[in-house]
């Protein structure tokens, strides 16, 4: 099994406050990861520096992907090696069509692994095909991006970006958040579907009820910007019933 | 980050101004500084009339007792208008019957623009009145316009050919009295195009013209004159690049617009003159008067500019609403980069019944740039029923550059309704990681949201324009963040 993300003693810290400390994590290839805990305990940190926004000081411990040092790439080159986020905030972009980001998305990811463009009509075919099974409509395609998105459809045209870009890693960061039950099913589906043996992915999440229907090979209980456990599914269920109370006392 | 460094220092080698390059032709100068001999002997060499040369000297007259302006908010040296040339001809324009008689060495400049006339003669069905200095020396599709009756021709062919015309027309938008610049520019004109679309024709194709300033110390003086008779219609490109220079050139053109009973004009320019270097040394001084008057009932003006060259940017693009049921528009993107300074706005001055005005301005300024929007509406008291909507937006990329909006609205009737709104916003952060999160570089990045930013204009421009002002905005932008 190929070794996708490995993290390593990670420590980070933002404005010299410690907020990851020596966290460990090995994801291969076809892995499905989820990570939970509380508000404040450092996840959202963690999805960041994978993909490499500015403003975080490591300051121990390497990360690699792929068996390359993460830490040496761009935020771009990162998402062209195939880490994907999905944004728990996606920002709007006035101006520019919703259509034209993700085909502006694709041919630079294609460009980036020596792929010709795909042919308009072809790109036409594949995203309307994926905005069906996420139900969007096709005239929100054709708006600014994320403008006037409701929070719910924010989060559908994140899933959306992901399944057309069919990253090595997909990255949810709190993918959950802000949909309610109908959305919640429609996205979580879409997500498991593009589940493969060539890909992984880390979901990061405050509830368990995603992980019911991605349902994922391990999960880590992440308190204090480390991970204190790892276990099955059946952890998931274990929080869901007690919180998170039992791991912050210990 | 390591890898982030590297590209920085990929940043470092900014293309140097692309179109930074000079031809070496003998120019005919006539000698340098400014009196009433230099002003004869420009009239004189363009074989004008009598009358022509009167009313160059009346503006001249006129200059010496004239101050320059200051109110704008851009800072530069005093200009010493005895210092420079005020005629400059490429040797052989005289007499050009084809292309193909066309000096090769002025071809080839043409080329590195990327404007092969022969080309676009064929391609894009654009005719080209090339000005190069300040003669004409290429004038494509004159043939096919001429079946429809529309002239389109330099403005000295004009001036022998059609005086009538010119003398009905000239200056009767922009006074000779009118401002500094624009006086000086009466004096000392020296080339520039002229457009005259019959009664009720559509013309048939874009017209459109290529500036360019070569010649060292060389002030460029253009002056365009575009009058749409009753019912007719005609798109105008204008679009410039300049070589590469140490020293400041001055730029003081003249645009005149006259739109008669049921016309309409559209006036497109992406302007992309040598902006300096990167500490601000050198670029045009860019002072140009345009105005477009909606002289008859039921006409229409309507400005579109992309500018993102020179050095200093004066320029207010105007529209005088004389007409009953008239209207103007004014249509901006106004990039500022490194230690450009930008003042440029319009003014729209309704006076007949039921005018319409619509003003939609982008500033974008990083670097070290200052970006002025400084607009005038004014409703007189006999437009009844008369409408603006202005809309000013500034977008900054860093922290040493500024924007400001200065309107000035004078509405003295009270029918009328104005309105306006600005807003001034940072690139966030959040937008730029979030479209490199996608795989776009930062100034793919930087150059997407930019162009969103400026949707609204961009879509204004004639679909060949679009593109190029597009790339336009990306190379302006390079290196602009980070």
């Amino acid at each position: 099994m190929k070794e996708f993300l490995n993290i390593n003693n990670l420590s980070v810290s933002v404005d010299e406050k410690n907020i990851i400390n020596n966290l460990n994590l090995k994801i291969n290839q076809g892995e499905i990861h989820a990570i939970m805990g509380p508000n404040g305990s450092g996840k959202s940190t963690l999805s960041n520096v994978l993909a490499g926004k500015d403003g975080y000081s490591i300051t121990n411990g390497n990360i690699s992907f792929c068996e390359e040092n993460l830490l040496e790439f761009s935020p771009d080159e990162r998402a062209n090696k195939g880490i994907f986020l999905a944004f728990q905030y996606p920002v709007e972009i006035p101006g520019v069509t919703n259509i034209n980001f993700i085909k502006t998305a694709l041919e630079s990811k294609r460009e980036f692994n020596g792929l010709d463009p795909l042919k308009p009509g072809d790109f036409l075919k594949l995203i309307k095909e994926k905005a069906k099974v996420l139900g969007i409509p096709e005239d929100r395609l054709k708006r600014q991006l994320n403008v006037g998105f409701s929070g719910g459809e924010k989060k559908r045209n994140e899933a959306l970006q992901l399944m057309m870009l069919n990253p090595s890693l997909a990255i949810l960061d709190e993918t959950d958040s802000g949909l309610d039950v109908d959305a919640f099913k429609i996205v979580a589906d879409a997500v498991n579907s593009t589940r493969s043996k060539e890909n992984s992915m880390l979901i990061i999440t405050h509830y368990q009820r995603l992980l019911e229907r991605i349902c994922p090979d391990f999960v880590h209980v992440f308190v204090n910007g480390s991970i204190i456990e790892s276990g099955g599914p059946s952890l998931a269920d274990e929080i869901e019933k007690n919180g998170y109370e039992r791991f912050n006392n210990g | 980050m390591s890898g982030n460094q590297e590209k920085l220092t990929e940043k470092d080698f900014k293309d140097p101004y692309e179109y930074g390059f000079e031809t070496e032709i003998d120019s005919d100068f006539a000698p340098k500084g400014l009196n009433e001999e230099i002003v004869k002997f420009i009239s004189n060499k363009k074989n004008e009339p009598k009358w022509l040369l009167e009313w160059r000297l009346s503006a001249y007259r006129k200059w010496l007792t004239m101050e320059e302006p200051n109110w704008a908010s851009v800072r530069y040296p005093a200009i010493d208008y005895q210092d420079s040339y005020y005629y400059a001809a490429p040797k052989e324009a005289e007499k050009i019957e084809s292309l193909d008689d066309v000096d090769p060495k002025l071809l080839e400049t043409y080329n590195k623009l990327g404007i092969p006339l022969k080309e676009q003669e064929w391609l894009a069905g654009v005719a080209v009145d090339a000005v190069f200095d300040s003669v004409s020396v290429g004038t494509t599709f004159k043939e096919k316009l001429k079946e429809d009756g529309v002239i389109f021709c330099s403005f000295s062919e004009a001036v022998n050919e059609y005086p009538d015309l010119v003398k009905k027309y000239l200056g009767t938008v922009i006074p000779t009295t009118d401002n500094y610049f624009a006086t000086l520019n009466s004096a000392v004109f020296s080339d520039g195009s002229f457009v005259y679309i019959p009664p009720g024709v559509k013309c048939p194709m874009e017209l459109s013209t290529y500036f360019r300033i070569n010649a060292a110390g060389t002030g460029q003086f253009e002056r365009t004159l575009v009058i749409a008779d009753k019912d007719s219609y005609v798109s105008y490109l204008e679009g410039c690049t300049a070589p590469m220079r140490d020293e400041h050139q001055l730029h003081a053109a003249v645009v005149e617009l006259v739109a008669l009973e049921g016309a309409e004009i559209k006036y497109s320019t992406v302007q992309n003159w040598y902006p300096g270097d990167e500490e601000g040394k050198g670029g045009v001084y860019n002072f140009v008067t345009k105005r477009g008057d909606c002289r008859g009932d039921n006409s229409k003006i309507s400005w579109t500019q992309v500018e993102t060259g020179s050095a200093i940017t004066w320029k207010y693009p105007s529209c005088i609403l004389k007409g009953d049921n008239s209207s103007g528009e004014f249509y901006s993107i106004a990039v500022s980069n490194n230690y450009q300074q930008v003042d440029s706005g319009t003014k729209m001055i309704h006076l007949g019944k039921n005018t319409s005005s619509r003003i939609i301005s982008k500033g974008i300024s990083t670097g070290n740039s200052s970006n002025t929007y400084r607009g005038l509406v004014s409703i007189h008291p006999k437009s009844n029923n008369s409408r603006n909507f202005t809309q000013c937006d500034s977008l900054l990329l860093t922290d040493n550059c500024s924007a400001n909006t200065i309107p000035y609205i004078q509405s003295k009737n009270i029918d009328s309704i104005v309105e306006h709104e600005a807003t001034s916003s940072k690139i966030s952060e959040d937008q730029l990681f979030y479209c490199q999160q996608r795989g776009l570089d930062e100034e793919e990045a930087v150059s997407l949201i930019v162009n969103g930013f400026c949707k609204d204009v961009l879509q204004k421009l004639p679909m060949e324009f679009a593109v190029e002002a597009q790339k336009l905005l990306s190379v302006s932008l390079e290196g602009s963040v980070g």
